[in-house]
Formats: structure tokens, sequence, C-alpha cells
């Protein structure tokens, strides 16, 4: 069964086809990583899933239901949690807040003004924070986190709303090579245990074959390969324009913003 | 036709002076990121200044050079300024710089009374420029001509500076992104000093060139203010072509303008800039920020509920003011009750910018909304005291509802022009609707109840009042929504990513923030016993951003000590010297060096809490 | 250097009368509370507190009031009806003041007007010019030394009567000064000569007036004559503006208050020349009490008198005339002491008239022009303020009475 499925989505900026009539799916419960080269249009494509971006066409399906031309925050409310490339939190909060915060929103609670924000939903968010154990930190202000943790805080709070999918955006970027694998089996094990489907990009490409149940690779904005892990390391095609160019993975040229 | 001529050539000569300033202001802000409130002080100070050197020195070369060597004399000061105290406050948190132009301003004001004397002083005209020559069989004086060609001299000089050095290439680097300047090995210090003296060289020169033309007077700074402020947000700050074509557009329009409407110069160019804004959110041809800059107020340290010993020092304060009539005459209760009126004003001003991110430079809108609520209440319906403070604030909550609707589709400092655009159209209205405000004569015999007037009854019910919403603030801020509130000035992505309706929360922050003034100003109606347009005025706003800053925007305290220093000091300094511009403005400029991080986050910095302490007061 | 001496001097002073001021001469003194607006507009106060000063200090050398001498305690309002009310509480709580007196802007005139009306204490308003403030906001609190809009601008309408000129233009700032100036010169020169056409009028925004357009808009409208209320550096922009674009050229203009020195000297020698104007021409008015005041006002101060030092010469003067009388110092015998009470100032006898507490003190009509590069009135002549004044009826009705 698919979770999501994505058909002719494209963007345009200007002339440059940032991202060219991609179609693929989601299966439910797999983790499906999403690669290519820098400017391939990994980013444009992740913020068009969430709303972020507004497509210039396509469609979006998550569980049958029409997506595209949602704000980003009635897509999570449909159940897609989302974790940035550069990590973004609320600074001036606890960790625990953090969470706390998204189970708040979760639960409708956002314009309440009664209760102490910071005893509501603690056991639920304690809980979220064990999970990425994190919970040695709870009280921790956000903005003298390691980047790592930040990382891991951020999975928790995509996982406050009980997502049906997780997009993570390049979720091990800027981590220890020991890091990234416990954040990836981390995260692998959370998709077991709930049952949600998780896309994400990586540039690491040891992070991507090890943990990806699927891999998909975008160049130039269209989708090139579609397959096993297995099958894409031995795609012809995908090695000579990716894996063969030795090209530094950095930022995508557009749609970071 | 010959007089639509020779009126657009009025609006070019106006528009060119008007650049001048705002050119110096806009380069500025762009580079620096200061709002520098002092820019409208140096414009007065080259007009002083070239004013005793055109008198000293004779012929035209004595004139221009008295002009050029008066804009230099200022720019030099204006470098000391920035080598000396700027520099020494960049890293604190933005507006604090405000903070300290302010101060500069009111020492320069002061000086400038001394040095000078009091009275209007009338320079030189200009030698050889002192006629007209015949336009259309009209006489328009040659001295105009120059000014309409000094505007675009200007802009092209400048645009030679930015295109054609190596350090106006950096400069405009630096507008664009100035972490990729100081990334190039560029001594960003310097390149600070040398754009603030251009801007500063600038305002003095457009001050200078009015000699001829206006009085040269302690009041010039107000006059120009704001108005600098006003064409560098319809252009786009630091985009120079922008405040030249502001320039242009509000000259224009203001001198047809008084054809068909010989009062609308006192609300034009607030009426341009609010339309602008609500079109185009940076100014004509400002863009948005390539690096979205840091919400103002956002920090490392948490706001963290009290702990033990605050809460201690809370209930002592508290009972400090519940015991005070017991040993204070009825003057000390006065201004006591006046203190409260502000800690509340303050507090809903920090409400707005410390928690929600909006800086607003109108925030006396709300103030003077409550207060006029009350007055044309009392006049209208002769309404009693007990129903007038519930129904008054609603005034001012309608004018946040709509001001508010239109601002939190802005941010940064856009955002706070709109509300300043928003709070002189309220001001303009109440001080020309003669019939119902009584305009500037203001509205008369607003006091309290039988019960509540005596001095003793009046400040216990303030007490009340007061101490009351400012629990409720204290309470939204640690509540779900004071969360979420503070969650979008945090973070917009992170804010819409876990479904929060930014726009909606920022509105209805707004609405609060401004509900709380609008009922600072009902109380301030009854203390005073009349209200005027001051009340609504852009000096109220700015004393409201003083208090918050001065006090410190990162902890809740901070704005209500800020108020409680700043009106107390300023009560006594006036009570007892006419020169209390001078040592009001030398004590800030000392507290903002001393404690950038105001007052409260000082103590708190010193002797406060640390990270541990607040884990271990949540276990 | 003086002036940072001043600066000390004025800091350790005002903190020394602070502290001194409750205790020392409590007793054997008759305190009076001033407020002005001295840091706002020093140019105007400075020479109005210079009056005040000397009157005091004659009055006090003559042997006071009863044998008790006057205590002036001081304040400033900053510009603000706020801080003025501030004052005005902290002079009668605080200090104990007997009487107010003082203030230049009309709203803040009317601000301390109504305080005094709620505390039940004597106010002597000094210099603001509202007809409201003894007209339809008046009460028994308030007395007001000066003449009011209404008197200028019947004065100048008078002269203006007499001028041919049929098409009239007005120029005023754009608050309620301006405003009811205009509207009471309409009013009156409309019933005078109903010929009169009213072809144009500019409302710059005070201080702030883009003179280049106005000039020209007025220009536009061709008018034989202009009235003018602008003041200050409008004033200034104004007739610059008009001198180089021949707005004046062939035209009459009446101007209120243009001819007090504090206008026309900062004009220098390009003050207007042939304007029908109401001001003070201090140079040369021959009177016994006139060269008396100003004889010691120059030996004083070093400076020659403005109107405002008139003003709070008189003021001084008019409040001592009410104590004097008084048979207690509570506020119903002053209130009863001032009502007609005659008291002297530098322009002559004046009393405040019991029907609304306005004193009759008038002003001077003339003409001006350059003596020694300099602007002066000529020609001018001296109108009493209870000629022009609005009948106690009049009042009345306006008070809702």
């Amino acid at each position: 069964m698919s979770s999501l499925v994505v058909k002719g989505l494209s963007k345009y900026f200007g002339g440059v086809k940032a991202v060219n009539n991609v179609d693929f799916e989601v299966q439910k419960g797999e983790l499906l990583a999403l690669i290519g080269p820098n400017g391939a249009g990994k980013s444009t494509c992740f913020n068009m899933l969430n709303g972020q971006l507004a497509a210039d066409a396509g469609s979006i399906k998550l569980f049958d239901e029409e997506i595209i031309g949602l704000q980003p925050r009635q897509v999570w409310r449909k159940g897609v949690g989302r974790t940035f490339q550069i990590a973004a939190t609320f600074t001036s909060m606890s960790v625990i807040e953090n969470v706390q915060m998204a189970i708040i929103s979760y639960h409708k609670r956002l314009l309440s003004m009664l209760p102490f924000a910071g005893s509501l939903y603690k056991e639920e968010a304690y809980e979220l924070l064990e999970l990425v154990s994190m919970e040695d930190q709870a009280n921790r202000p956000c903005g003298m986190l390691a980047y790592g943790d930040v990382k891991r805080l951020e999975l928790a709070i995509a996982l406050a709303n009980d997502p049906k999918i997780l997009l993570m955006d390049e979720p091990a970027a800027g981590m220890a090579p020991n890091e990234r694998i416990a954040l990836m089996q981390l995260t692998a094990d959370i998709v077991k245990d709930k049952g949600i489907s998780v896309l994400f990009t990586e540039h690491d490409m040891d992070v991507v074959f090890s943990h990806a149940n699927r891999v998909m690779v975008l160049n130039r904005g269209e989708v090139i390969a579609l397959g096993l892990p297995s099958e894409i390391r031995e795609n012809e095609e995908v090695q000579s324009i990716y894996l063969g160019t030795g090209a530094v993975y950095d930022e995508e040229l557009v749609g970071n913003a | 036709m010959d007089f639509l001529f020779i009126q657009f050539l009025n609006g070019l000569s106006s528009a060119s002076s008007l650049f001048l300033v705002a050119s110096g202001l806009s380069i500025i802000f762009g580079v620096t990121h200061i709002t520098n409130f002092a820019h409208g002080a140096f414009y007065m100070l080259g007009a002083y200044v070239a004013y005793t050197l055109t008198e000293a020195w004779m012929g035209a070369i004595g004139f221009w050079g008295g002009i050029i060597v008066a804009a230099g004399t200022v720019a030099l000061f204006g470098a000391l300024i920035e080598i000396i105290l700027l520099r020494r406050i960049y890293r604190s948190p933005e507006l604090f710089q405000l903070l300290a132009t302010f101060g500069i301003t009111l020492i320069i004001e002061d000086l400038v009374i001394q040095v000078w004397g009091a009275e209007d002083l009338l320079g030189r005209r200009a030698p050889g420029l002192d006629g007209a020559i015949d336009i259309f069989g009209q006489a328009f004086p040659t001295y105009e001509l120059v000014l309409i060609a000094l505007g675009p001299i200007c802009l092209c000089a400048l645009w030679l500076l930015f295109n054609r050095t190596r350090w106006g290439v950096l400069v405009r680097a630096a507008t664009q992104d100035r972490m990729m300047v100081s990334a190039l090995g560029v001594n960003q210090a310097w390149l600070f000093t040398g754009v603030f003296t251009l801007g500063v060289f600038l305002a003095a020169l457009g001050g200078a060139v009015q000699i001829p033309r206006d009085a040269v007077h302690n009041a010039m700074d107000l006059q120009i203010i704001v108005e600098a402020f006003v064409i560098v947000v319809i252009g786009g700050f630091g985009n120079v072509l922008g405040a030249f074509l502001a320039s242009f557009i509000i000259a224009e329009l203001n001198s047809f303008g008084i054809l068909l409407f010989p009062k609308i110069s006192m609300i034009l160019m607030f009426i341009v800039m609010a339309l602008v804004l609500v079109v185009r959110p940076y100014g004509l041809l400002g863009k948005a920020e390539t690096h979205a800059r840091t919400a103002l107020g956002n920090v490392v340290r948490p706001l963290a509920p009290l702990t033990r010993k605050a809460k201690n020092w809370v209930l002592a304060a508290l009972l400090v003011f519940l015991i005070l009539p017991i040993f204070a005459d009825d003057f000390v209760l006065n201004v006591g009750s006046e203190i409260l009126i502000f800690a509340l004003f303050a507090a809903s001003l920090h409400l707005m910018m410390g928690v929600g991110g909006m800086v607003s430079f109108g925030h006396a809108a709300y103030f003077g909304l409550g207060a006029y609520g009350v007055a044309l209440l009392v006049k209208f319906l002769n309404m009693p005291m007990e129903a007038a403070i519930v129904i008054a604030p609603l005034l001012a909550i309608a004018g946040a509802i709509i001001f508010g609707w239109f601002c939190v589709r802005l941010s940064g400092v856009y955002l706070a022009m709109l509300t300043l655009a928003f709070a002189q159209i309220s001001w303009s209205i109440i001080f020309q609707w003669d019939d119902v405000t009584g305009g500037d004569n203001g509205l008369l015999g607003i006091w309290p109840s039988e019960w509540a007037s005596n001095q003793q009854a009046f400040y216990y019910m303030t007490l009340v009042i007061v101490i009351a919403a400012l629990y409720a603030i204290r309470r939204i801020i640690f509540s779900p929504f004071g969360y979420t509130l503070r969650g979008c000035r945090d973070s917009l992505l992170r804010a819409d990513a876990i479904g929060i309706d930014r726009l909606r929360i920022q509105w209805f922050g707004f609405v609060l923030a401004g509900s709380f003034s609008g009922l600072a100003g009902v109380l301030y109606a009854y203390l005073k016993g009349s209200v005027f347009p001051d009340y609504i005025s852009i000096p109220l706003s700015v004393d409201g951003l003083v208090m918050v800053l001065l006090g410190g925007i990162q902890t809740v305290a901070g704005p209500i000590i800020g108020a409680g220093v700043f009106k107390a000091l300023s009560t006594i300094i006036i009570s007892h010297t006419e020169f209390w511009k001078i040592i009001l403005g030398a004590f800030i400029v000392i507290l903002v060096v001393a404690f950038p991080q105001g007052i409260v986050g000082f103590f708190l910095e010193r002797f406060g809490s640390k990270e541990e302490d607040i884990a271990e007061e949540k276990q | 250097m003086i002036s940072r001496r001043r600066l000390i001097g004025g800091v350790i002073g005002g903190v020394l009368t602070a502290m001194t001021a409750q205790n020392a001469l409590a007793a054997d003194t008759i305190k009076v509370g001033e407020i002005n607006s001295y840091s706002k507009l020093p140019a105007f106060t400075v020479p109005y507190r210079n009056g005040w000063q000397l009157a005091l200090e004659e009055i006090n050398a003559a042997g006071g009031i009863n044998g008790k001498k006057i205590e002036v305690i001081s304040k400033d309002d900053a510009g603000k009806p706020g801080e003025a009310v501030t004052a005005a509480n902290e002079l009668v709580s605080k200090d104990g003041v007997s009487i107010l007196m003082g203030t230049f802007f009309s709203h803040i005139g009317l601000a301390v007007s109504d305080f005094s009306k709620q505390k039940k204490v004597v106010f002597v308003a000094a210099e603001p010019l509202s007809d409201a403030l003894t007209g339809a906001k008046g009460h028994e609190y308030v007395f007001r030394v000066r003449p009011p809009v209404i008197v200028q601008a019947a004065i100048l309408a008078d002269a203006a009567a007499k001028l041919p000129a049929k098409r009239w233009a007005t120029i005023a700032p754009n608050y309620e000064y301006g405003k009811s100036s205009v509207e009471a010169f309409k009013k009156l020169l409309s019933a005078k000569r109903p010929d009169i056409e009213w072809v144009d009028e500019q409302w710059p925004t005070l201080f702030k007036m883009d003179a280049g357009s106005t000039v020209q808009a007025i220009s536009r409208a061709e008018p034989e004559a202009i009235f003018n209320v602008t003041f200050g550096s409008d004033l200034t922009k104004f007739v610059r503006e008009g001198t180089t674009r021949n707005l004046f050229e062939g035209r009459s203009v009446v101007s209120m208050l243009t001819g007090e020195p504090e206008y026309l000297d900062a004009m220098k020698e390009e003050a207007p020349v042939g304007w029908l104007v109401t001001g003070y021409p201090e140079y040369s008015i021959d009177t016994p009490e006139h060269n008396a005041f100003k004889k010691s006002y120059e030996a004083k101060f070093n400076d020659y008198p403005r109107l405002g030092s008139v003003v709070g010469y008189s003021t001084m003067k008019a409040t001592a005339a009410i104590l004097a009388h008084a048979k207690s110092l509570s506020a119903e015998d002053l209130i009863k002491a001032g009502e007609g009470v005659k008291f002297d100032t530098p322009l002559g006898e004046v009393s405040f008239r019991p029907g609304d507490h306005q004193s009759t003190m008038g002003a001077y009509i003339g003409t001006t022009a350059l003596k020694d590069g300099k602007g002066v009135m000529v020609d001018w002549s001296y109108k009493d303020g209870g000629q022009y004044l609005p009948s106690i009826e009049e009042i009345k009705k306006q008070r809702g009475m």
C-alpha cells in the first residue's frame, strides 16, 4: 500500500526546470532515499511536498487525499512531519518545550491562555525525547545543543503529531560518521515500530545504501532511476552522472529558503 | 500649465532636500543596521555649524566652503560617536543602538541651545543666488534651482562611489550580506565607521544647504527625522535609488496635494507609506533580505518561571507598593500611579516586541485610543468611571484589530514603520477632528468617580488594575499562546512545520498588546483629567521603546523595571532642571554602554540563576 | 564655558532648591507655583521668566504681600500636557503652593486649568492664546493675563477693513491657534466688509511648511491681500520665499503677532516691510510705566525686553495683586479678590473682568518697517483689550450658562 503518491510534480524557476514531471510512490513502512547531485532538485521537491513551495503542476496524494496547494501547517495536520536541512527549532525554549509545542499544536491548544505551557503534555514529550535518547538534555536551552542533538530533537518534534510520513531533509548532515549511523538506525527502528514511512535526502552514500529500503535518483529535476539499493548501485547511468562526478555535495542552489 | 510646471519645480527642490537626509539614513541602516535616531540631530548640527561658518567667511567661496566644511566637521563628529559609542554596542540586541542614538539626540538638542542660543537664527542667502529668475512669467528663486540640481548630483556621486570604487563595492556587498564581507577579510569595524561618517555627512549637508531658505532653530531635528525614516521605508531600506524615488513622489504629491487639500501635508506621507507597504512589503525598490535576520529578542536564555528568590523579590516589591500610601504624600502617590500605568504600557509593548518579535514604533496609538475612548464616553455619554474603564479599551482593541491585520503581514523594521504610519494617521484624525476630539486643545474634565478622586484611592485602584493586568500578561507569556507567539518569533519555518498559523497568532498577539496598552491609556486619562493628541504621538511611542530596551527586552520583568526607572528619573530630573535633556540623554548613553542587556538583563547575568538553577526549579 | 557652568549650576541649584524648598522659608512666605515650557521653547519662555523674576524682585523689595515675601517655585513642563499636570500636582500637593501661574501653549494651559478646577486651586494663565481658556472652557478658578486670539484678530480686522483689498487669502498653521485666528478674522472682517471674497486658504503643518509650494499656491489665487498667522521658522520661510517670488508685491499683508520682537528680530534685515501686524514696539513706547520697566529689565538682564517679558512681569504682578487683595489664601477668597482687581503692567494698568476672569490687557498694532537693518513697528497704536473682548453675555452663552 502507498502512503504517498506523487504524479507529474513540476517546478520551474524562470526557464529552469528545477523539478520536471516527477512521479513516485512511497510505500507504507519504507525508507525511501532521494539522492542526486547538486542542484538536482531534491530540496525543491521536498519543499513542494510539504507545501512550503507552490508546485507549478502535478498531484501529491496522501492516502488518496490531494494535498497539493495546502500550506505547510495544513500539510502537517494531515500527518506529514518534517525535519530541515539546516535545523529549525525554537531557540528561546528548552528541548522539552520544543517537543511540547508540537504536541500542544497537535491538540489544537495554541490559543489557550490559561494553563502553563511548560506543564502541558510533559510526559508525552518526555517519552518522545526518550525515543531519540535526548531525555538527559530535556531542560537544556535549545540554543546550546550540539548540532547532532538538534537533529535528534527535530526528529522527536516531527514525531509529535503521530505522522503517517516523515520528510527528512539531510537528517545526518553535519554529523560525525558514527552519529549518522546511530541516527539512521534510530529512524529505522522508529519507522518499524510505528509503521510510518520516511522519505529522506542524503549525501552520505553509506547511510543511503545501508538504511534505505529503496532509492530514487534525481538529476536535473527528473527521476532517472528508482529501485532497490543494490539495483541503483549497479545502474550505469547513475554511476556516470552521479557517483562518478566526485561532486561536493553541498547545499543545493535552490530551495533552501 | 505654467503654474503646474512651477509647482513641479517646487516639488523637485523639496525632493532634493529630503533625499540628502534620507539617503544618508538609508545607507547607514543598510550596512550597519543601526536605526539612527540621531540622524535629525546631525542634520540640525549641520545647519548650525554652517550658519556659524558662513557668517564668518565672506563671499561665494566662503559660503559654499562653509557649507562643505560644516558637513565635514559634523561628519567627523559622527565618526567619533561611532568609534567611541556605537562600536561598543553592535553586539547588543538590535534596536539598542536606537536607544543610544536617542540619548545622543537629547544631548545634542540641549548642547545646541547652550552654544547657539535659543532663538531662531537667520542664515545668509547664497551669494549671487539670492534672487529669482523668470520662468514662464513667474519668479522662481535661483537657489531652488541649485537645490534641484543637488539631489541628482548626489545620487550620481553615490552611484559612482558604490559602483566604481572598491570601498563602494564592499559597502554594497555588506548591505546584502554582512557575513560574506567579514569572510572576505575586510575590516568590518572601519567599513562601518566609514559608512556612518558618509551618512552623517549627507545629513549635515542636507541641513547646511537649508540655511538660505529656512531659519536655523533647535527643533529642526524632530522635523526631519520622522520624514527621513518614512522616505527610507517607502524607497526600501539600504536602497539609495529607492530613497530618491520616494523623495520625489512625496514632495510632488505634497506640492500638488496642497492645491486641492490644503491640510494634507500633515498626513500625506504616512498615508503613502501605509499604502506602499501594504502593496510592497519591502518598499518600492527594497528586496527581502537574503539572510533572515534574527528577530529582536531572540536569545539563548529561555524565559524561566520565577525562582524562589525572585518570587520573594516580587512579593517584597508588591508589599512596598501596598504600604506606600502610609508614608508617602499625594505627589508621590501621583507619580507612583503614573509609573504603574507606564509599567503596564511598557509591558504591553514588550508582549508585542519582546515576546512577539514585532517591533512597534507606534505603540502610543493604542494608549491614545484608550485615553480618547474614555474621553469620548465621558463627553458624549457622561459615562461613569467604572463603566468607562471596561468599555473604553474597546476603541484601542478595534484599532489594534484593524492595524494589526495589515502589520503582521510585514516583518522587521517595515512592520515597525507601518505601526508608526497607523499611529500617525490616528493622531492626525484626533488632531484635526475638532468637533469630536477637541483637536489639539483636547478634551477636559475626565476625572475619576467620587470614591476614587482622592489620590490614595486612585492609587490603590491603579495598583489593583495594573497588577492584575501585569499578572495576566505574565500568564499569557507562559501559556501555550505565549509560547506559540514566541515560537513564531524564533523560527517561522519551524512554526509553520508544526501547524502554527503564524499570521493569526501574531495578529492575536498584536491585538492583546494593543488592549493592554489601551487599558494603560484609560487609566492615564483619569490620572491627568484631560486627554490631548500628545498621548498618541511619536514621543510617547519612543518613550515606550526606551523603557522596554532600558529594562531589558529578554525578561518579563525588564520592561516594568525600565518603565519605573525611566519615568521616575525623568520626572525627578524635569522637576529640578530644565536641562533635563542633556542629563537624561547622558544617562541613557551610559546605561546603554554599561548594561547592554538592559538593567534587568544585567542583574540576571550578574547575580541571576544559571542554567542549572532553572533546571532545578523545574523539577 | 559659561554654558557648562550654567548647566551645572542649574542642576545643583535645582536639587538644592528641591531639598530646602519645603522646610526653609515655610511660615513667613506665600508660595506661588509656576509652570512653563522652558526646555521646549526657551526662546519664548526665558524672556518670560526674566519678566516674572524682575517683578518678583520688585514686589519682595517693596515688602511683599502684607509683610510676607512671595516665593515662586518654578517647574518645566517639557512642552507636554501630561508633565504639566504632574508638575501642577507636585506644586500643589508637595510644595503646598497657594496659587498657580504660567504656561505658554494653549493645550497645556487648558490642561492646568482643568486641573485647577478639579483641585480647586486658582490658576493665573500667562501666555496661552486660545479663546476657550476664558471662553467656552473657562471657570471660576482660572484667570488669564494675555489677550486671546479674538482680541488680536479683532484689532487686525478693524484695520484690515479700511484697506481697499477685496480678494483675500489666508495662511495659518494647521492647529487650533491657526484655525481659530482665521475663523475669527474672517468672521469679523466679512461682517464689516460684505464685499470681501475669500479666494484661498493654506494650512501648512506647524513648523513643517513647504514654503515654495505654499507661496506659489497662494499667488495663483491672485489675492489682493493676505492674512497670515504663521510664526517662528514657518514665518521666516514664508517671508523668504514670498519675497523672492514677489508674492508680497502690490499686496497687503495683515499678520498676527509678527510685530513681536520674538518673531520680527529673528528675520533681521529680511523682515517684511509694510505689513499690518500686532506686536510689541518696545523700542519706541514712551510711557512712564514702560520706561521704568524697560530700564530695570535692561539693567538686570543686559538684554531688551520681549513681549514674553511683559507677559511674565504682568502675570507676576497680577498674581501679587490677587494675593494682596485676598482676605485669606483660600481659593474662594482668592477668586473674590481676583475678580475686577487692577494691576500694573508695562503697558499700563489693566484688570481682570469679573465675568470671565480675562484681563483687559491689549495689544499694539502697527506697520512693519526696516530700521538699521532690523525689523521694527512704525505708526503703531495701543488698543485696549477690553474694547475687543466678547461681552460677558456672549461668554456665558459659550459656557452654556
